[in-house]
Parts: structure tokens; C-alpha cells; sequence
């Protein structure tokens, strides 16, 4: 194992080498990385907005104060 | 939606995580290679599951921000620690240990990569805890406090975070989904083994793995069962309308019957089960919304009560927001009003009775395929025990093929419990406190529609690629030419 050589070097080598020399895992290598841009680049920024993005603390707590203390909302979010 | 594609995944990440950690755990003890090539061949397969099932949560965090945004904010205060220790111990266990299990064999000593394969399968296990800890906190809401000025649930207090965690619902949620995954990875491995022995290709790696699987999926098999009858103690104590829908009761009583079928009945079985009294009173969908007086004598208000006191508490909230700074003596007796009632609060927003009433027929039949399937599944590891001890599996083709078809039917179980676990709980998003009109943001239908079919198109091409290369490892075999004999 790595000892005093260091942690960090263990874990590059480890990483490295393991990718490197990947045969049948390259493709779910690929496939999680497919996965992450379309979930933070595309769903995350095009279709995941969140609602209260940009409120203080004080303005979400309002904002959810009204929402509970009365029966329907009524606001829609279009994107 | 969402979280029944995410439960996919983890069944068969906590199961093959233990078959493979067993077997990598022979290899050690008894310096027999067989068993280190057989657990790479099983730890392959987990590694497809694993890759395509990573991050498939990470879009519920999306969704709470954005569909779920009242509920969010509601929740942040007593979600942000449990979630907060799930991600950090999801990250560096699992791309620590994953990593040195996967790319370590060569690198690092037998023992330390069996750590490394044991920690893994216990890393997923424990971020399993964490997530059921938030998830039994909206079944069974104990530990926290509602503050009305931030309009949050929260922590006051290091107890009131040990209350949350030792939840009894999330204790026993905890126990059911996780045997549950040994019973869905003991049945993979008794199925995909199964399969090579219908081919008649490696022969004793097959039976030697199914054997494996046999273990870990009777020990689920048991733990399933013992942890399903305390969650059903629980639904009765703390969801009593949950298990009425599971059961499609309508009129409760003492020496409550359970349904097998619909006309199929065993007397006096539902109490039994719900209070381990056979004259314990069970109430039935009527005497919920009609109020009752449980075992214990305490009188439970009907709901058109629960409703009454719920608005008195949503009015109170209104008027002590309000009045806090500009009238604080009315804003105190607003708030004394509130106390008095807000175990109630989410009933006031209802608009009559029935509306506490799930979808009685989906929960009732997904109640029995869940417990049917995962009786027949429990049979057919019984079986292929027997038949591996007799070594008559070459003959019982019909149970080999039982095995095989033992793998889908794992998967419907688990989502039907998933099913009766969170359909039953409609109209709550907290039980008793939120419904979920409250809790979701003011979406119009379209958004929510688009974002709803954007995912399942996109996560419904991983799934199929998903299968395909496991299909294809499954296909191609084990790495190793096996003796003859063992």
C-alpha cells in the first residue's frame, strides 16, 4: 500500500492506472460522465430552476408563511 | 416517480454488495482462488449497477428545489444534517473504498482490498440510514419544533436530533429496505446463476455462487419479514389511515380480519399483526373519519375535528405574523392558540374529510403483490436450497427457470412497497402537518409535465443501456476457465 510515500500519490496512481488500463468499464466511465452533463448542464440550468433562487432567508420564510397561511395559491412559474 | 427510479438501483447495489463481500471474504480465509475470481465476476456487475443508478438521486435534490420549494423550505432546517452526512459518507466511502475495490486488487494486500469491498457495501448501507432518517421524519415527524417565524421544522436541541435519529419508523423503514435489497441481491445472484446452469456453462461457478446467493437472499428473506411486521406496528400507531388502505378496510374493530384476497380472509389476523393483541382494535377508513377511542382509551377526533382545530392554528399562525411586531400581546395569544394546535395544522388545509383517503385500490393491491412476491421469492430460495444440498438442480429445470423470473418479480416487490410506503401516506408530504398541495411549488401543470417526461426520457435510455451491459457481462461469463471437478 501507499505508507509514508502518501496518501495522495496512492490515490493518483490508484485512479490513473485503474483508468488507464480499463477495458469493459470505459463505457460506464463514459455513460456517468454523459449522465452528469445532462443532469447539471442541461436539466439543472434549463429545466430545474429553483423556485426561490435569489431570496434572503427572511424573504423565503415570507414567501412560505403566505403559502401556507392561506388555501390556494394562486401564482404559476413559467418557464 | 423520481425516487421509485432511484430504488431501482439501490436494492441490488445493498444485496450484491454482501454476496460479493461473502465470497471475497472466503477467498481470504481459505486462499482459494476460485472464490477471488468469482467475486470479481459479481463485483463487475455491481459496478454496472452502481454506474448507471450514481446519481440518479442527485435529481430529487433538483426537484425539491423546484417542484417541491414550500416543502423544502419547510423541511431545510431538519433535512440539511441527515442529507448533509449521506453526502459526505456517499462521497468519500464510495469513491474511496469503490475505487480501491474496482482498481485495487493488484495494488493493495488481499485484506485490505476485503476491507475496501466490506466498507463499500457498509458505506451504501449506512447512506441508506441517512436518507430513511429524512424519509421516516415525514411518516413519523418527532424531534422537532414548528417556529413560526422562520416557518420551518426544526432541531432545538442535540436530543431532539437523537430523536430524529432513532425515529422508530425510520429505525424499522431502515430494516425493512435494506434486507430487503439482500433478499433482491441473493435472488439476482440465484437467478443469473440459475441461467448458466439452463446453458450448462460454468457449472460449479454457478452452483457455488448460488449457494452464496441462497444465504444472503433466506437471511433477507427472515429479516424482511420480522421488520415488515414491526412496520406494521408502526403504520397502525402513527399512520393508522395507511394501514386501513393497505388493507381496504372500512369498518375496523377488535379481531380485525386480514385480507388475503378480496373474500379471502383470515379472522382476527390484522390485529394480530397491527397491535400483537388478537383483540387489538384496528380502526377502519370510517372510524378514522368519523374519530374513535383506541386500545388505550384515548379518544382520536374525527376529522372534521382535526380539520376545525387545523385552521384555528393556520389562522393563528396568520395573525401572529402579522401582529409580532406592531401588537405583541395579541401576537402571544395567537401563538398560544397555535401550540394548542398545530399537530393539526395540515389538516386545515383540506377542503373536506375524504380528502385523508388515499387511492385505497393501489395501495391495497400493491400491499399483496409485494407481500405475495416476496413469499414466492422466499419459497424459491428455500427450493433452490434444497436442490443445491440434494444436487438435484440439474433435474429441477422448472426451479432454475423459477429463479430466473424470481429477478423482475424482486424488482415489482420493492416498488410495490415503495408504493404502499408513499401512496399510502397521501394527502401528506409530513404526516399530519403538510399536504401535498401545500408543499409543491405554484408550478403551472405544463412545467411540471415537461420536466416530469424530460427525465423519464432521458433515464429511461440509461435504463436500457443499463440492461443491455449487464446483459452482456451476464452474457459473456465469468473470466476464469474452472476445473473440472471441484
Amino acid at each position: 500500500m501507499a505508507g509514508k510515500k502518501g496518501i495522495f500519490s496512492f490515490f493518483v496512481d490508484l485512479y490513473g492506472d485503474g483508468f488507464r488500463n480499463m477495458t469493459w468499464g470505459k463505457p460506464l466511465v463514459w455513460l456517468i460522465v454523459l449522465k452528469l452533463v445532462i443532469l447539471f448542464a442541461i436539466l439543472r440550468v434549463f429545466f430545474f430552476k429553483p423556485v426561490m433562487r435569489g431570496m434572503t432567508e427572511g424573504e423565503k420564510s415570507e414567501f412560505v408563511g403566505e403559502r401556507l397561511t392561506r388555501k390556494q395559491p394562486t401564482d404559476t412559474i413559467n418557464f | 416517480m423520481t425516487a421509485a427510479y432511484h430504488w431501482l438501483f439501490v436494492p441490488l447495489t445493498l444485496g450484491l454488495a454482501m454476496a460479493m463481500a461473502i465470497m471475497e471474504t472466503l477467498y481470504v480465509v481459505k486462499k482459494d482462488e476460485f472464490w477471488k475470481k468469482a467475486a470479481k465476476f459479481w463485483i463487475k456487475l455491481f459496478a454496472i449497477n452502481f454506474a448507471v443508478g450514481i446519481a440518479t438521486g442527485i435529481i430529487l435534490e433538483f426537484e425539491f428545489g423546484t417542484n417541491w420549494s414550500n416543502y423544502s423550505w419547510f423541511v431545510g432546517d431538519m433535512f440539511g444534517a441527515p442529507l448533509a452526512i449521506e453526502g459526505i459518507l456517499a462521497f468519500f466511502m464510495e469513491a474511496t473504498f469503490f475505487a480501491v475495490m474496482f482498481f485495487g486488487w493488484e495494488k493493495v494486500s488481499p485484506k485490505f482490498h476485503l476491507a475496501s469491498t466490506w466498507l463499500t457495501g457498509i458505506g451504501a448501507t449506512i447512506s441508506a440510514y441517512w436518507i430513511l432518517v429524512a424519509n421516516g421524519w415525514m411518516q413519523n415527524p418527532v424531534g422537532t419544533t414548528f417556529n413560526p417565524d422562520t416557518v420551518r421544522s426544526e432541531m432545538a436541541s442535540a436530543a431532539a436530533f437523537w430523536q430524529v435519529i432513532s425515529n422508530p419508523v425510520a429505525v424499522s423503514k431502515f430494516c425493512h429496505s435494506v434486507t430487503s435489497g439482500w433478499v433482491t441481491g441473493g435472488i439476482f445472484v440465484v437467478g443469473v446463476s440459475a441461467w448458466y446452469l439452463l446453458k450448462n456453462r460454468h457449472i460449479e461457478f454457478a452452483k457455488r455462487s448460488m449457494l452464496i446467493g441462497v444465504i444472503v437472499g433466506l437471511v433477507g428473506s427472515g429479516a424482511v419479514m420480522l421488520s415488515g411486521d414491526s412496520s406494521g406496528v408502526h403504520a397502525a400507531e402513527f399512520q393508522p389511515m395507511k394501514l386501513a388502505a393497505a388493507e381496504g378496510l372500512k369498518d375496523g374493530g377488535k379481531r380485525a380480519s386480514f385480507t388475503i384476497i378480496p373474500g379471502v380472509k383470515i379472522p382476527g389476523m390484522l390485529s394480530v399483526l397491527a397491535t400483537h393483541k388478537l383483540d387489538g382494535f384496528v380502526p377502519g377508513i370510517n372510524d378514522i373519519l368519523n374519530g374513535y377511542t383506541d386500545d388505550e382509551g384515548n379518544v382520536i377526533p374525527s376529522v372534521a375535528d382535526k380539520m376545525a382545530m387545523g385552521r384555528e392554528a393556520l389562522d393563528a399562525l396568520a395573525t401572529y405574523r402579522e401582529r409580532k411586531d406592531s401588537d405583541p400581546a395579541a401576537a402571544a395569544a395567537a401563538l398560544e392558540v397555535l401550540r394548542a394546535n398545530e399537530r393539526y395544522m395540515g389538516y386545515g388545509h383540506l377542503e373536506k374529510p375524504e380528502d385523508i383517503v388515499p387511492p385505497v385500490g393501489v395501495v391495497f393491491w400493491a400491499f399483496r403483490l409485494m407481500i405475495g412476491f416476496g413469499m414466492l421469492i422466499a419459497l424459491v430460495l428455500l427450493l433452490c436450497a434444497i436442490g443445491l444440498w440434494k444436487d438435484k438442480l440439474g433435474s429441477w429445470k422448472w426451479l432454475l427457470w423459477a429463479g430466473i423470473i424470481c429477478i423482475p418479480l424482486a424488482y415489482i416487490t420493492g416498488q410495490c412497497g415503495w408504493i404502499v410506503a408513499e401512496v399510502g401516506r397521501q394527502p401528506w408530504t409530513i404526516q399530519g402537518i403538510l399536504p401535498v398541495n401545500v408543499a409543491i411549488s405554484s408550478l403551472s401543470a405544463a412545467a411540471v409535465k415537461t420536466t416530469f417526461f424530460v427525465f423519464l426520457a432521458v433515464f429511461a435510455l440509461f435504463l436500457v443501456i443499463e440492461i443491455r451491459i449487464l446483459l452482456g457481462a451476464i452474457r459473456k461469463g465469468p473470466d476464469f476457465v474452472e476445473p473440472e471437478k471441484r
